[in-house]
């Protein structure tokens, strides 16, 4: 049985587009067959980060018009074995498909694929309609931000709504130090809220965009391991059904004997 | 200076942090997001309720707390009377023969 997962949040920019790249290379690293789906109806960027821009053919529009069989609109990703892309159309705009048109799709890439995963557009219109339509299972991304977790909160309640029975949450760009000197939300902060389960937190940093300048998701590169990535990894092995996988001690990269000692005192 | 240095040492009169402050807002909007009753709803359930109650007990309307909040994705209405005193002239069943007529 495949997979189908939403990748979703309500807000824009909260970095939905990264963490279903990341996570599509990692779970093809695990040796799984993985198929990505920008849902981003003329605002497609999954094809960008994932540096395939440039053999996008066709793209879903022409697969759910007829004009062209599902396989021949998947674009491979030469550097993992294991991971396609369906390319969003550009020319469209997100209201002119239904979510029948799209769970037709998905259904197709069910048949090979061990993961379907939907990269969901921003909002709660038609385009949000149409990703989660086909999902059983999604993932909500929230930083810590009061305008992010609010409307994280509201998508939670529309994918109850709408029967999805497996929500789990990515705290996306958290910044480790900002959350000890109380600055900012911290992941517990953010669970009291949504009472969602946790399955990855993501810290900030700078190699996340370096990664997507180049178009290389940074799990690609196993030579110079990064925080984020090894959380990237992580991630999906708590996915594929590892729940004792541990989280990441994100401030032990920021200890000095300073914050201990006041620690120390604090608890 | 030394009053400054004592509130810190003591934790007094410290404000919130900005993080506390982002949680008791996010607390509040949330809650009135997943109910999705508008200020003005809310504000008339909160004085028929209390037109309801005053008909049995005077309500201290001072004290009175009335507020929406969320206990593990479950919105909760909490109302808080203080009750100042039981009205004696009235029975129950005359109270009820009150409401109605006021409604009518």
């Amino acid at each position: 049985m495949s997979r189908i997962i939403v990748i979703t949040s309500g807000k824009g920019g909260v970095g939905k587009t990264t963490i279903t790249a990341n996570l599509g290379v990692s779970l093809a690293q695990l040796g799984r067959k993985v198929a990505l789906v920008d849902a981003d109806f003329g605002l497609r960027n999954l094809d960008l980060l994932l540096g395939l821009e440039n053999r996008v053919v066709y793209t879903a529009a022409e697969v759910i018009a007829g004009e062209c069989p599902i396989e021949k609109a998947l674009v491979k990703d030469k550097r993992q074995r294991g991971l396609v892309l369906l390319p969003a159309a550009q020319n469209r705009n997100k209201d002119a498909f239904k979510p029948e048109q799209m769970k037709e799709l998905v259904s197709k890439l069910a048949q090979n694929y061990d993961y379907v995963l939907i990269d969901s557009p921003a909002g709660i219109e038609m385009g949000f309609r149409n990703a989660i339509s086909a999902a059983t299972e999604a993932l909500i991304v929230s930083t810590p931000e009061i305008a992010s977790v609010r409307d994280a909160d509201r998508v939670v309640g529309l994918l109850e709504a709408e029967k999805i029975q497996k929500i789990r949450l990515i705290v996306n760009r958290l910044r480790p130090e900002m959350v000890q000197l109380e600055k900012m939300l911290s992941v517990e902060d953010i669970l009291d809220l949504l009472v969602v389960p946790l399955i990855g937190v993501i810290p900030d940093d700078e190699r996340v965009i370096v990664s997507t300048n180049r178009g290389e998701p940074l799990v690609l590169d196993e030579r110079r391991p990064s925080l984020p990535a090894i959380a990237f990894k992580n991630l999906s092995r708590r996915l594929e059904g590892e729940e004792e996988v541990p989280f990441l001690d994100l401030l032990a990269a920021h200890d000095n004997l300073l914050t201990r000692i006041r620690r120390l005192f604090q608890s | 200076m030394i009053n400054e240095l004592l509130d810190k040492l003591f934790q007094r009169n410290v404000p919130l942090t900005s993080k506390e402050e982002a949680k008791q807002r996010l607390k509040l909007v949330i809650a009135h997001d997943r109910v999705q009753l508008n200020p003005g709803t809310l504000e008339l359930m909160r004085k028929e309720i209390l037109e309801v109650v005053s008909h049995y007990v005077e309500i201290d309307s001072k004290e009175m707390e009335f507020s929406l909040e969320n206990d593990d994705r479950m919105s909760v209405l909490i109302a808080n009377l203080p009750i100042r005193r039981i009205k004696k002239t009235l029975t129950t069943t005359t109270a009820i023969e009150e409401t109605k007529k006021d409604r009518s």
